[in-house]
């Protein structure tokens, strides 16, 4: 048996059918094609996939599919404007605060509610605020450092 | 490993333009947008789901496999077992230990060894499948401890392992290799030493933790030709053990490596691959097989535990007069040389007269340990570095110039054979000497460590593809995984060695069937290597282009000289012609003899040693054990650093992964032999809010085998913080740290064991 789904993806109608216990990270991997949410973990300690619903950070392994009539959801593949990069993602870039790239897609989601919540954070704030996304490759200097110049152009 | 003190003269003393500055990497936008390509992310038409069965017993015989009901199960196309992968190895016995690793055949090794397979139209369907097969076990003991897996009595798990390097013939035994390195004569220099120090010490399994699990998608044609999409440090290695375990020639196998979620050793072996192109061959259609993350913490491959005892000897002027080790590894369920490579490790840094280690490898029922970022080299350190600051402590001398004093240099003869060359030991520790951080006051439960770490780099076999478009730019198509920005190195090499602006180049990751075999991106090679063979193909792209530069001008060839992004025709008598660019020589190349090309196909020796010394400052509460780091500094050698940002990554990334083991990390298995933690959960790797800004050194003692004086960057930096961080919490407690990882319950352990 299937759900029929309405939803907001990216500010874009988007409609599905899924089953009943398909998380909404195989519904945007599988059904809508947006692969930008990474599977690191399922159980959701990695926060790989993480997405923006309703203006709140969640893991999309811990969502179902079905939940999502009426809602609105925000992913990586949102994030910049046409060929405009989002601060956060140039500053990513220019700072080399990622090596594999993996968790960049969903640690930019949290830095993304983190600043819209705390657009000055400290530096302890930061790290909290990106304690649920999990990074192997770059020990977080780079990335706490990138939030930190990207949260200074977006406030200037 | 050959003797590091070759002079190259390919090695130039020189200016860079490109070389040293920070640039932006070519898949940043790709990576920042969604839009790069994982292992997960590929996807074939008609593609089936491929699921594995896995053993829960540790150890069991395989008495029948029923797999009649799952293959009657509407949507399931191919069900497999080790029939479906017969023994093409021709008596390889590596070859066949990671067949059988593979998929089990008569007896499971492990808790999560696989035993079946199925591939059904989707996920749902697939996990049915495998509860319906019948799989019927004769349950055999298990042993999951090293010294366990040694002790007399232990179950012998392989009845064909004896001791490789014991002289006798011996009975089946769980040890499968014993090696001895070193120099001088230890027992004299014992009797030398005014003061010796014995300790013991043992460090916990863990896993190098990449975010992305393995995937895979094969899809291997009724004509036997197949294709592969995976996430791999090496995708020729995999073509090539992937096609010799299917008795596939390795032409008919075309790998392409997606991009990488972090590897650090982990994928460079095969598990899932063989078994995908297994389901394919058996349902003629494409087949992807994505491991869960209970998956890649049970049957993946770790790193190994460790057990290790030390006896260092010194005299009151601080001269190291005896080292002796016998370090125990276990390498999981097959043989290794895990404890070999840690006994070659082990001294390293130091210029011994005297100086003997003992390696033990040993078989145990846990997953076959990968390699880990400087694989075996970090739990030495621990154990030596910690030693060696006791018998500093013991003689009364501060612990940095104890080592500067006993530190290896140019011409020492290391303590694992080969004489160095220019090495970064003394530097490295000579720069934390002074460094401010040694003088920055520490606070109430505060302890700081120090610590130094080696690893030998490796070299190995490289093979690179340059071309210029007919407008005039450069593509270079490189065979070693880009994990963590060498594309942007890559480029930036050759954009140096033609004269040309580094935006001009744009390097790309190429598949099996368009370059010579690579070796895989381990041993902290990719960025050497490539580059390496990356400035020869320029070289051999400059030749040709300094020739149709000549022909264009009319011009004998020695009258043209290349610099700067073009020809220029030297001689007195036609100085004044304008330079040709690159741009204008590509777009007569069809007049001049066809598309401008370069290639350079190497076996790239003299990657140079690494040293690296690391300062940590650690808080521990001593009410629950729990720690925190307040401060790391990395100083490590980089012979020259291409792009000075990935470089201060590679210190910052192993420093981290380091400080996850040495005070988190572990493997725990129960006394059922299963493992009881698979998962990040309880599985617990450092978060941001663990850490501090890491800060960096970076020192340029050139590598006299590379153009540059690269030396590889990527593993050194895991080496010292065990080390640093067991002797720090040391002093910070005043109870010496032996047992790594230091988590809480460990550390409030031995707090209280020090009370009674």
């Amino acid at each position: 048996m299937g759900v029929h789904v309405s939803t907001t993806v990216n500010g874009d109608h988007a409609e599905f059918t899924c089953a009943e216990d398909e998380v909404l990270l195989d519904v945007l991997r599988n059904r809508l094609g947006l692969t930008g949410a990474k599977e690191g973990c399922g159980t959701g300690d990695c926060g790989a996939c993480s997405v923006i619903l309703d203006g709140r950070l969640v893991c999309s392994c811990l969502v179902l599919g079905a939940e999502m009539d009426g809602k609105s959801v925000e992913t990586i593949e949102g994030m910049a404007e046409g060929a405009k990069l989002h601060p956060l993602q140039q500053h990513f870039i220019d700072g080399a605060a990622l090596q594999c790239g993996i968790c960049t897609p969903g640690i930019l989601m949290a830095a993304q509610a983190l600043l819209r919540k705390n657009p000055d954070p400290s530096e302890e704030e930061i790290r909290f605020g990106l304690a649920g996304n999990l990074c192997r490759c770059t020990g977080y200097d780079k990335i706490v450092r990138a939030v930190q110049s990207a949260a200074k152009e977006m406030r200037s | 490993m050959a003797a590091d003190n070759i002079s190259n003269p390919d090695l130039v003393p020189r200016q860079f333009k490109v070389i040293g500055t920070r640039t932006r990497r070519p898949d940043g936008i790709d990576k920042v947008t969604g839009r790069a390509r994982y292992g997960a992310d590929y996807n074939l038409p008609g593609q089936l789901v491929g699921l594995v069965l896995r053993s829960p017993h540790a150890h069991a015989q395989i008495v029948k496999i029923d797999t009649s009901k799952a293959e009657k199960l509407s949507g399931v196309k191919a069900v497999i077992t080790s029939k479906d992968l017969p023994d093409h190895t021709g008596g390889d016995r590596g070859m066949f230990d990671i067949l059988e690793n593979c998929m089990a055949r008569k007896k499971a090794l492990y808790d999560g060894h696989a035993v079946a397979a199925v591939a059904a139209v989707d996920a749902t369907t697939a996990r049915k499948a495998l509860k319906l097969i019948e799989v019927t076990y004769k349950i055999l003991p298990h042993v999951t401890g090293v010294d366990e897996a040694l002790a007399k009595g232990a179950p012998v798990i392989h009845d064909h392992i004896v001791t490789e390097g014991l002289p006798e013939m011996q009975a089946a035994t769980n040890q499968n290799k014993q090696a001895e390195y070193g120099h001088g004569d230890v027992e004299a220099g014992f009797k030398e030493a005014d003061v010796i120090v014995e300790r013991s010490y043992k460090t916990e399994q863990t896993h190098q933790g990449y975010i992305e699990p393995h995937s895979v998608t094969a899809s291997m044609s009724p004509d036997g030709s197949a294709e592969m999409f995976v996430c791999t440090q090496g995708h020729f290695v995999y073509r090539n053990q992937c096609a010799a375990l299917l008795g596939m020639d390795a032409n008919k196998l075309r790998v392409t490596s997606s991009e990488i979620g972090g590897g650090f050793g982990g994928k460079t072996h095969v598990w899932a691959e063989p078994l995908a192109l297994a389901l394919s061959r058996k349902a003629n259609r494409p087949v992807k097989v994505t491991m869960t993350r209970d998956e890649v913490f049970r049957c993946t491959g770790p790193t190994s535990s460790t057990s290790v005892d030390v006896k260092i000897g010194a005299k009151k002027d601080g001269t190291i007069t005896a080292a002796w080790a016998e370090l125990r590894y276990q390498g999981g369920a097959f043989p290794s040389n895990w404890a070999e490579l840690g006994a070659m490790t082990a001294f390293a840094c130091y210029d011994l007269k005297n100086v003997k280690t003992v390696s033990k490898d040993v078989v145990v029922n846990r997953p076959k340990c990968a390699a880990y970022r400087a694989p075996s080299a970090p739990a030495a350190a621990f154990a030596i570095e910690s030693t060696v600051e006791e018998v500093a402590e013991k003689i009364g001398m501060d612990p940095i110039d104890f080592r500067i004093k006993n530190a290896a240099k140019e011409g020492t003869k290391s303590s694992y054979g080969p004489v160095y060359g220019p090495i970064g030991i003394g530097p490295t520790l000579q720069a934390a000497k002074v460094h401010p951080h040694m003088k920055a006051p520490l606070g109430k439960n505060q302890g700081r460590g120090m610590a130094c770490g080696f690893w030998f780099n490796f070299g190995g076999q490289t093979c690179v593809d340059l071309n210029v478009t007919p407008d005039g730019f450069v593509t270079v198509a490189q065979g070693t995984i880009d994990v963590g920005g060498s594309r942007a190195s890559i480029a930036m090499a050759v954009a140096e060695e033609l004269g040309i602006p580094y935006d001009s180049v744009r390097s790309i990751v190429a598949d099996t069937s368009s370059l010579g075999h690579n070796d895989m991106t381990d041993g902290s090679r990719g960025t050497f290597s490539s580059s390496m063979a990356a400035i020869f193909a320029a070289r051999n792209a400059i030749t040709i282009l300094r020739d149709r530069a000549a022909k264009m001008w009319e011009l004998p060839v020695e009258e043209v000289e290349w610099k700067d992004g073009a020809a220029h025709a030297v001689g007195s008598h036609h100085g004044n012609r304008a330079p040709l660019t690159l741009k204008e020589i590509a777009a007569q190349a069809a007049n001049t003899g066809g598309p401008v090309a370069g290639h350079a196909e190497i076996s790239a020796d003299g990657a140079g040693v690494s040293f690296a010394t690391h300062i940590a400052d650690i808080e521990v509460d001593p009410e629950t054990g729990r720690s925190l780091v307040k401060r790391y500094t990395v100083i490590q050698d980089a012979g020259k650093a291409l792009h000075p940002s990935y470089v201060e990554g590679q210190y910052q990334g192993g420093a981290a992964q380091g400080i996850g083991w040495a005070l988190n990390e572990e493997y725990v298995y129960g006394k059922d032999g299963r493992l009881q933690n698979a998962g990040f959960l309880d599985y617990r790797i450092p978060v941001c809010s663990d850490l501090p800004f890491i800060d960096t050194q970076i020192l340029e003692i050139p590598n006299p085998h590379h153009p540059y004086g690269v030396r590889g960057v990527g593993e050194t930096s895991i080496v010292p913080p065990l080390a640093a961080l067991a002797i720090a919490m040391s002093n910070a407690t005043g109870v010496r740290q032996t047992h790594i990882p230091m988590s809480p319950p460990r550390v409030l352990k031995s707090l209280k064991a020090a009370k009674t």
